[in-house]
C-alpha cells in the first residue's frame, strides 16, 4: 500500500515536498474546520485567508532569492511600513494638490512609487552588503531600525487616512474584487494557461527524446490543475457580499438594490497581484539567467564567480527586488487598511522568512521553491487564523508559531538527510 | 616552434597572501598545440600560478602577454575573452545544480525569447559527454549526487567544450579510473593537433612525460626551471620537483 502510493507519487513526478506542504495545511483547515463547526471551511473565510496572505506572500517570493544566495533580509516589515507611510501620505498630502482629489492616475502614481521605493532602497542595501562586503544581517537589521524611524518621521507619527479609493481595490473588500464573472473568465484561462504550458514542456521534451510522463500521469496533473484553479474560483464566487456593500455598490453603478438581490465577492485583486508576482518569480527563478545564477550562486558562491557571474551585482539586484516586492506588498496592506499608521508592517519580516523557510527554502543557501513560500505563508497565515478564530489569545498564538516553526525546519532537515539532497 | 609567438607569456608573476610568497617571480610559456606540465610539491604555488591566468586571483605584479599582446585578466569573465578555459582542482561545480546546468554556467543556452533553454543544454551535454565518459547517465541529478570521477568528467566537459584556445587543467584525472583517465588523455592528444596549448598541472611524473612537450617546475612558489621532456629523465624531474635540482647538461629555460 505504501509503496503503491510512492509509486504513483513518482510516476506523476510530484515534489513529495510539495505534497508535504498541501498535506500539512489540509491537516491545519480540518483541524481547525472541526473546532469551529465548520466556519473555518466557509467561503467566507478562505476568502479572508487568501487575501490576508498576499502582502506577506509576495514578500516571501523574494525572501526565497535572498536566502536561497546565503543572506537575510530583516528589513523588509519596517521597509514595508516605511514605504506605506510615504505613499498613504503622497495620496493624503501630496497629490489632491498636484493633480487633484480622486484624480484617475493617483493610484497608479501611488504604485510606481511604492515599487520604485522598494527598488532603490533594496538596491542600496543590495550595494553595501554586494560591494562593501557588510553581512545582510547587518545591513538589514541597520535597516529594519531606520526604516521604522524614518517612517515615524515621514508624516511625524501622524496615521494617514483615506487613502485613494481606487488604490484601496488593491487590498482587496468587498470591492476590490475581480467579481463573479470576470472571475470565472479569470479561472477559465488561468487553467488554459496551466494546461497549454504543461503539453507544450511535454512536447519541447520529447522532441528532444528525453522520457516523459505518461499520458495517464500527465492527464491526473493536468486535470488537478485544472480543477484546482476552478475549485479556488467557485469557493471565492460562493461567498456573498454584505447587504451593506451591495447597497453601497449598487448605487455607485446606477443598479437599483432590491431585496434578495444576491452578488458573490469573486477573486480578489490582492489574491491577482500575488499569482501574478508568483508566476513571473516562478519564470525567473527557472527560465531565466538571473534566476540560474542566484541558484549557482548560492550552491557554491566561489564555482559561480569562477564561471563569470559577476556575483556583488547579483546582489545588488536580488535586494532590489526584495525591494521592489516589498513595495508591491505595501500597497497591498496599506490598501487593505484604508490607513497607515506607524505600526505598519512590524514583524513581518518575520512572517516573511518563517514563510520562506517552511516552504522548503534551505538557510543554507542553494534550494527553495516559489511555489513553497506562497503555500508556507498560507500555512502560516492559516494557523495564526485559525487559533483566532479559536478564541486563542495573542500571546499563546505567537509561541504556537514559534514551536511550529522550529518544527517545520525540523522535520525539512531530517526529509533532506533521507532524501540525500 | 621557438620562432613562433608564445600562446600564452607570463612574464614576472607575484603574489602574496599574508607574507607568504605564493607565486615568487615567476615566468612561464606556452605555444600553440603545446602541453607544459607544471610539476611541484604541494602548496609550491602551481594551483596559484595558473588561478592568476584564469582570472580567479590578481598577482601583485607581473605580465600576462596573450598571442604577444598584454592582457588585462581581473576577473574569470576576462580570462573566457581570450579562450581560456579552467579545470579547476575544486572542480568548482555548483552542487545543487545538475550536470547541463554547470556545464553551461554563466553562458546559458536560451530560446529566441530570452529564457534558458534546459532542453537543449541538456541535449547537448548529452552528446559530449558520451565522448569522454560514456558511462555517465545522472543527467537529471543535482551534481552533489554525482561521484568525484563523475563530477571531475563535468568539469572537464564544461571546460573542453567552448572552443578553448588555452586549456588549464589543475590535476584532472585525479579522482579518474583508469579509463577515464586513458580517455583524458586520448583527448589532449586530440586538442593538441587543434593547436590549442594545454597547461597541466600533474602530480604523476609518468603522465607528464607521456603526455607534455616542457615542463615547468615550482617550488616553494620559485620557478626552478623549464625543461624539454625529451631531454630528461624521471629522475632529473623528480630531483627538481624535491631538491630544486636543475638537471646538469641540459638547456634549462627560466
Ligand atoms: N587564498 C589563499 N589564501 C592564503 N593562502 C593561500 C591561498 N591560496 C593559496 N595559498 C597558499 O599559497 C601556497 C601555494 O598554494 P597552491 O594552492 O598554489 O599550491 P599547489 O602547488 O597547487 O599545491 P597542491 O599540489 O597541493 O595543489 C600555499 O602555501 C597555500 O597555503
Ligand atoms: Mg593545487
Amino acid at each position: 500500500m505504501q509503496n503503491q502510493a510512492k509509486n504513483l507519487i513518482n510516476k506523476l513526478g510530484l515534489d513529495p515536498r510539495l505534497l508535504g506542504m498541501i498535506g500539512a495545511l489540509v491537516a491545519i483547515w480540518v483541524v481547525f474546520g472541526i473546532f469551529t463547526d465548520g466556519r473555518f471551511l466557509s467561503p467566507r473565510n478562505f476568502f479572508n485567508l487568501s487575501v490576508q496572505t498576499a502582502s506577506v506572500a509576495v514578500m516571501a517570493t523574494g525572501m526565497v532569492f535572498v536566502i536561497v544566495t546565503r543572506h537575510i533580509d530583516l528589513s523588509v516589515g519596517s521597509m514595508l511600513g516605511f514605504i506605506g507611510m510615504a505613499v498613504a501620505a503622497l495620496q493624503v498630502q501630496v497629490l489632491p494638490d498636484l493633480v487633484g482629489l480622486g484624480h484617475w492616475s493617483v493610484w497608479i502614481i501611488a504604485v510606481i512609487a511604492a515599487i520604485l521605493m522598494g527598488a532603490v532602497l533594496g538596491a542600496f542595501q543590495g550595494w553595501i552588503i554586494g560591494y562593501l562586503a557588510v553581512p545582510a544581517f547587518i545591513v538589514t537589521l541597520g535597516g529594519l531600525l531606520v526604516y521604522r524611524g524614518a517612517m515615524w518621521w515621514v508624516t511625524e507619527g501622524q496615521t494617514q487616512a483615506p487613502l485613494d479609493t481606487t488604490f484601496r481595490l488593491l487590498g482587496g473588500g468587498a470591492e476590490g474584487t475581480l467579481g463573479e464573472s470576470l472571475s470565472w473568465i479569470f479561472g477559465i484561462v488561468a487553467a488554459l494557461a496551466a494546461v497549454a504550458l504543461m503539453l507544450l514542456s511535454r512536447r519541447n521534451k520529447a522532441n528532444h527524446g528525453f522520457a516523459v510522463k505518461p499520458a495517464w500521469a500527465e492527464g491526473i496533473l493536468l486535470a488537478i490543475a485544472a480543477g484546482g484553479i476552478m475549485g479556488f474560483v467557485w469557493i471565492m464566487n460562493s461567498y456573498p457580499i454584505s447587504k451593506g456593500a451591495m447597497k453601497r455598490m449598487t448605487k455607485a453603478q446606477g443598479i437599483e438594490y432590491t431585496d434578495g438581490m444576491v452578488w458573490n465577492h469573486g477573486v480578489a485583486i490582492p489574491v491577482v497581484i500575488l499569482l501574478g508576482v508568483a508566476i513571473v518569480m516562478t519564470v525567473i527563478a527557472t527560465r531565466t539567467r538571473f534566476g540560474r545564477y542566484v541558484y549557482a550562486t548560492g550552491g557554491n558562491p566561489e564555482a559561480a564567480e569562477l564561471s563569470g557571474i559577476n556575483t556583488r551585482w547579483l546582489t545588488v539586484k536580488i535586494f532590489a527586488l526584495m525591494g521592489a516586492l516589498t513595495g508591491i506588498a505595501a500597497v497591498i496592506a496599506s490598501a487593505r487598511l484604508n490607513a497607515v499608521d506607524v505600526g505598519l508592517g512590524t514583524l513581518d519580516e518575520l512572517r516573511v522568512i518563517a514563510a520562506a523557510v517552511i516552504g522548503g527554502t534551505a538557510l543554507a543557501g542553494g534550494a527553495g521553491t516559489i511555489y513553497g513560500a506562497v503555500i508556507g505563508a498560507l500555512i502560516m497565515q492559516s494557523l495564526q487564523s485559525g487559533m483566532a478564530s479559536v478564541g486563542v489569545d495573542a500571546p499563546l498564538q505567537n509561541i504556537v508559531v514559534g514551536v511550529v516553526l522550529v518544527f517545520a525546519v525540523w522535520v525539512d532537515i531530517v526529509y533532506r538527510r533521507r532524501a540525500g539532497a | 616552434m621557438d620562432k613562433q609567438t608564445p600562446l600564452v607569456d607570463m612574464r614576472d608573476i607575484h603574489i602574496s597572501f599574508g607574507g607568504i610568497h605564493a607565486v615568487d617571480h615567476v615566468s612561464v610559456d606556452l605555444y600553440p598545440g603545446e602541453v607544459v606540465g607544471l610539476l611541484g610539491h604541494n602548496g609550491a604555488g602551481k594551483s596559484t600560478l595558473i588561478k592568476i591566468l584564469s582570472g580567479a586571483y590578481q598577482a601583485d605584479g607581473g605580465e600576462i602577454y596573450i598571442n604577444g599582446e598584454k592582457a588585462e585578466i581581473h576577473n574569470p569573465r576576462d580570462a573566457r575573452k581570450y579562450n581560456i578555459e579552467t579545470i579547476y582542482q575544486t572542480l568548482a561545480l555548483a552542487d545543487n545544480l545538475d550536470a547541463a546546468s554547470n556545464l553551461f554556467l554563466g553562458r546559458e543556452l536560451v530560446t529566441p525569447i530570452g529564457t534558458v533553454d534546459d532542453d537543449a543544454m541538456e541535449a547537448e551535454t548529452r552528446k559530449i559527454m558520451a565522448k569522454l565518459n560514456p558511462n555517465f547517465q545522472k543527467f537529471a541529478e543535482p551534481v552533489s549526487a554525482l561521484s568525484g570521477g563523475q563530477r571531475q568528467s563535468v568539469a572537464i566537459a564544461r571546460a573542453v567544450y567552448f572552443d578553448a584556445k588555452i586549456l588549464i587543467m589543475d590535476e584532472p584525472t585525479a579522482a579518474l579510473g583508469p579509463h577515464e583517465t586513458q580517455m583524458v588523455s586520448e583527448l589532449i592528444q586530440q586538442l593538441k593537433t587543434q593547436g590549442i596549448g594545454i597547461f597541466l598541472i600533474s602530480h604523476d611524473i609518468h603522465d607528464v612525460m607521456e603526455l607534455c612537450d616542457r615542463a615547468s617546475v615550482m617550488k616553494n612558489g620559485e620557478l626552478v626551471g623549464t625543461v624539454d621532456v625529451n631531454d630528461v629523465t624521471d629522475d632529473d624531474l623528480l630531483g627538481m620537483i624535491i631538491l630544486g635540482k636543475r638537471p646538469e647538461g641540459v638547456t634549462v629555460q627560466g
